[in-house]
């Protein structure tokens, strides 16, 4: 087994230091080492989008990415979604539009809409389902999904002019 | 996975360096391919080398004069936001948001997607149209390949051992040039191409000064057909002459059959896309100068 390495990082706005092995993908060590069990495991190839979490600037999924390549970067994952008790608009949208049912998927659909409501804060059903290809649901249909991201671009970024 | 060490060295010569003293080291840039290849035990490493830290393979640069430099660890999405890249080269914004959805665009470089060298890679047929070349460096020294000639076969390339790629160097777009890549997949997005065509056109009062052609998914590696851009030299850019081409570029193609589609099927998709992608490329270089 290779050497253990410190990893500094920042996870959903709080320093947050953890030991692992090179070979550990970023989503075992947040749900395996840090203990932050929301992001999930779907593929484990990246096709499937239920580990996407933010990193930096952008969406990846966490299962193609090295816990050591967190170092020195900025993490969001689903459970910095909600201010305490106060669910983020598109966790309440998902219950009001029932954009779920198994729940497995919920986590990558909600942390990668985030990140296309903060490109475009109102952005059209084409573009919703384009940025939303690489997240896959096998309960919904998808259309509850698009109507639950729509109504919260609204939500969060008033009608569209 | 096997276990591996990493390292993320800061300079070239520290990673041609380190390179050259791990026989099994793997590079990593978006870890798109490598991760799930290291995981399911199609590739081995002792040590992954992580490239992103490399000034040299993350600079995104153009000038009018010396074209387009783009770090073989610049991903997709940097890209497609890039407003230089925008404007010069509209096509490369188009592949770099097809390879993959948002969250693999968010990770995958053109870089990778050479390396990785598959007959279905996206970006290569366009890179080849484009007249593109691949900056390698090794223990000794650096040397330029044109993109046609740097994959070898499927997941091989050019690369010796020791070596590693840099840098994608496009020359300037010609005034009254255009590019387009187009490929056929049954669904609308995050699937591989049954066929792809990449095609760039210049022309010169009207008439085609300059075209060239290349495939993916129907050879061993990507396929550039320079007689099917020869053929239009000095032609108007008629629907025959585009068809002609079209037709020259399928016979070069040997496809195979597979889950994606019929040889034959392939074959044929071969002349469609070709054709879409010059008459693509011809009304950008219509419109855009």
């Amino acid at each position: 087994m290779s050497a253990k390495v410190q990893v500094q990082t920042t996870i959903n706005n709080e320093p947050v230091e953890f030991l692992c092995e090179p070979r550990q993908s970023l989503l075992e060590c947040l749900r395996d080492i840090v203990g932050l069990t929301g992001t999930k495991e779907g593929c484990g190839d990246g096709n499937c989008g239920s580990c996407t979490v933010k990193l930096g600037d952008r969406i990846v999924t966490s299962c193609l990415v090295l816990g050591v390549e967190a170092a020195g970067e900025s993490i969001t994952t689903v459970e910095g979604l909600a201010h305490g008790s106060t669910l983020h608009p598109l966790q309440k949208a998902f219950l009001d539009h029932a954009a779920l049912q198994c729940g497995i998927c919920t986590p990558g659909f909600l942390i990668a809409a985030d990140a296309l409501l903060q490109k475009h804060p109102h952005p059209t059903e084409e573009q919703t389902r384009f940025w939303l290809s690489n997240n896959l649901c096998r309960c919904t249909g998808y259309d509850k999904i698009i109507r639950a991201v729509q109504a919260a671009a609204i939500e969060i970024n008033g009608a569209a002019q | 996975m096997k276990a591996f060490d990493y390292a993320a060295p800061a300079s070239l010569p520290e990673a041609v360096g380190l390179l050259a003293s791990q026989p099994s080291a793997r590079l990593l840039a978006g870890g798109t391919d490598l991760l799930v290849q290291l995981r399911s035990g199609r590739k081995e490493a002792d040590v992954v080398i992580d490239v992103k830290k490399i000034p040299e393979l993350n600079e995104i640069a153009f000038s009018p004069a010396g074209g387009l430099t783009i770090g073989a660890a610049v991903p997709c999405y940097r890209l497609t936001a890039d407003a230089s890249i925008q404007s010069h080269y509209p096509a490369l914004v188009e592949v770099a948001s097809w390879i993959g959805g948002t969250q693999i665009q968010g990770r995958a470089s053109l870089g990778g997607n050479l390396c990785n060298s598959a007959p279905s890679a996206d970006s290569i047929p366009l890179l080849i149209a484009l007249g593109a070349s691949a900056l390698i460096a090794g223990p000794a020294g650096s040397r330029s390949v044109p993109v046609e000639d740097f994959c070898t076969a499927p997941g091989r390339n050019q690369l010796a051992p020791g070596e590693l790629l840099v840098s994608i160097q496009i020359p300037p777009p010609a005034p009254f040039s255009g590019a387009a890549y187009l490929r056929f997949i049954p669904r609308n997005e995050m699937d591989i191409a049954v066929v792809g065509a990449g095609a760039a056109v210049t022309l010169s009062n009207g008439v085609i000064a300059g075209a060239r052609i290349a495939l993916s998914s129907v050879a061993p590696t990507p396929l550039y057909v320079p007689a099917a851009g020869e053929s239009l030299v000095n032609q108007m850019p008629t629907a025959e002459a585009l068809e002609t081409a079209a037709k020259i570029a399928q016979e070069a193609a040997s496809p195979i059959s597979d889950m994606r589609g019929s040889a034959a099927y392939r074959r044929h998709l071969c002349a469609v896309m070709v054709r879409r992608a010059l008459e693509l490329a011809v009304a950008r270089a219509l419109e855009i100068n």
